[in-house]
């Protein structure tokens, strides 16, 4: 469905020597799958999803979406991709309906043939009884959920959307998750950005940037199967000394995540765990042991903390 | 072609509701020159510049001005939605569906052209108090007139808004650039009182022929007279000219700018 290839982005006014917002970039997107873009801020996802949307132009590289070089031929890609951008792109002045009719216009439908397309989006989203509510009155939950009929109104086979929960509350990114679901088994590839692991988790596969980097791409359930193991985290007041002292008594690598945490990645954890508390409590504030999340994959592959700023 | 049409008139139609909707934006164009030209007019009473007629009063000579100033209001105004939509990201969704920049600004200057039309159309309403009498001819030249100034008015605030980010930075342009282009228009004061310098800077003023061209349709007892300068006939091919200037560069600079 997408192939990337050797993608990477300038940000036309950065200067030289500044990094790249986007550095050799590749990979694929299946059809017919829930795709997650994950990074933390900056990590690059937005500009790629920019360049996805054909709203930039990268600096070097190629995308093809459904064979075709998306800007190549732009105008053909643009009438087959749904986008839903991080804030709602709606008219708040216009009523559902008029929204989603001037979306409409935009791809070319008007008539019956629209009236209909509206008729049945507004059935599947549940906001029939809205439609002529202004946009205004409506609930953030509501107003995203116009945002994706409005995506939707050209029956794309391939939706892109930026942080799709963005300003949700937890009832509606839930309720939100379940349209994606839904939208899947129409035969729906969805390619979405996000800072959430919560939500990385739900996909079918994610590509972690990082940096301007792609630093991992796979399912969750894989990504955290290559750690293998459990992972132990350490809270102390002196993680370097700790480190060199773990490193000398029991060979073990362990990776400083700043200057209280430490992160270790072995198997059979609980067998550890315990040594450790007995040799080292007193320096030990606390520690805590779990299977790999997505969080710990990013650290594996990265070397650092999945910075992330609170919404 | 027929998307082309269909996604402009989709963009300004929707100009049209907005402004519709926005009580405040419909009286906020029209009743401020409307009191200005009242108390203005009215304070200096008999008009100092007798261009047309011995009994001309002032309200008289600033109608024409006064009309410009609401197609200046309007129009310009109506553009600021430009760089709102740009924030609320309404203006992204257009921009990366299939339709050619063309059509966004067919759409958009023709939508803001439409309402400073009839809002000046409704001021002109006020034509017999001032005992001001068109003949088909004079009111068909007033709106060519009209039509041709709303469409410059409305490309130009285009050009300004899309390059910019902020409405503050729009309004500090509009106080700068766009008001004295209207002082300068012949809405206060004629041609022939200025001094050389000025009426320098007036000939070049694209806005003094429309206004010119308005007074001459609604005072002048020969529309086509060779004693005015400047002649309808310039009038409107300046008016022409402007419209067809700011709408390629229009064109031009939404090409450039995402």
């Amino acid at each position: 469905m997408i192939r990337i290839q050797s993608l990477s982005y300038q940000y036309p006014h950065a200067s030289s020597n500044k990094k790249m917002a986007l550095e050799n970039v590749s990979f694929n997107v299946e059809k017919n799958t829930i795709f997650g873009l994950l990074g933390p801020n900056g990590g690059g996802k937005t500009t790629l999803f920019k360049i996805l949307t054909t709203f930039f132009l990268p600096t070097s590289g190629s995308v093809e979406i459904f064979g075709l070089d998306i800007f190549k031929k732009m105008s053909e890609v643009r009438k087959k991709i749904g986008v839903i951008f991080q804030n709602p792109s709606l008219d708040k002045k216009l009523s559902v309906k008029e929204n989603l009719t001037h979306q409409g216009h935009l791809y070319g439908l008007s008539g019956l043939e629209l009236k209909e397309r509206i008729l049945l989006l507004l059935l599947q989203g549940g906001l029939l009884e809205r439609a002529n509510e202004r946009i205004e009155t409506l609930s953030g939950g509501m107003q995203r959920r116009v945002d994706i009929l409005k995506g939707m109104i050209h029956n794309p086979s391939l939706l892109l959307m930026d942080e799709p929960t963005f300003g949700l509350d937890p009832a509606a990114r839930i309720a939100l998750w379940e349209i994606l679901k839904k939208l899947k088994q129409n035969g729906t590839t969805i390619v979405c950005t996000t800072h959430l692991m919560e939500e990385a988790e739900k996909c079918d596969c994610l590509a972690i940037l990082n940096e301007g980097k792609l630093v991992a791409l796979n399912s969750p359930s894989n990504l955290k199967k290559e750690i293998g193991g459990d992972v132990i985290a350490i809270e102390t007041n002196n993680a370097t000394s700790l480190k060199e002292e773990l490193k000398k008594k029991f060979n073990l690598q362990t990776m400083l995540l700043d200057e209280q945490t430490l992160h270790i990645e072995k198997e059979k954890g609980v067998e550890l765990i315990t040594e450790l508390i007995q040799t080292f409590g007193e320096k030990i504030i606390s520690i805590s042991l779990s299977k790999p999340s997505l969080e710990d994959v990013f650290i594996h592959k990265t070397g650092h903390k999945f910075h992330t700023n609170s919404r | 072609m027929k998307n082309l049409f269909l996604a402009s008139a989709s963009l300004w139609e929707r100009e049209v509701i907005r402004f519709l909707r926005q009580p405040s934006r419909v009286i906020g164009a029209l009743v401020p020159p409307i009191l200005f030209w009242f108390f203005i007019g009215s304070g200096l009473g008999k008009s100092p510049f007798q261009t047309f007629s011995p009994e001309e009063n002032y309200m008289q000579y600033l109608f024409p001005g006064t009309i410009l100033m609401i197609v200046l209001f309007t129009s310009i105004f109506s553009t600021i939605s430009i760089i709102e939509d740009r924030k609320d990201g309404f203006l992204q969704s257009v921009i990366i569906s299939p339709i050619p920049r063309s059509s966004i600004v067919l759409g958009k200057i023709l939508g803001g052209a439409t309402l400073a039309f009839f809002e000046a159309l409704t001021f002109l309403l006020l034509a017999p108090l001032l005992k001001i009498h068109l003949s088909w001819n004079s009111l068909f030249i007033a709106l060519l007139l009209l039509s041709l100034i709303s469409i410059g008015l409305t490309g130009m605030g285009f050009i300004l808004a899309w390059q910019m980010d902020s409405t503050q930075g729009f309004h500090s342009v509009m106080n700068l650039f766009l008001m004295p282009l209207w002082f300068l228009s012949g809405a206060l004061f004629p041609l022939e009182s200025a001094s050389p310098w000025l009426r320098l800077l007036m000939i070049l003023d694209p806005l003094t022929y429309s206004v010119a061209g308005l007074r001459t349709a609604f005072y002048s007892q020969s529309l086509y007279s060779s004693g005015n300068f400047p002649s309808l006939t310039l009038c409107l091919f300046s008016s022409f000219i402007f419209c067809l200037f700011t709408f390629t560069l229009s064109l031009l600079v939404c090409k450039r700018k995402t």
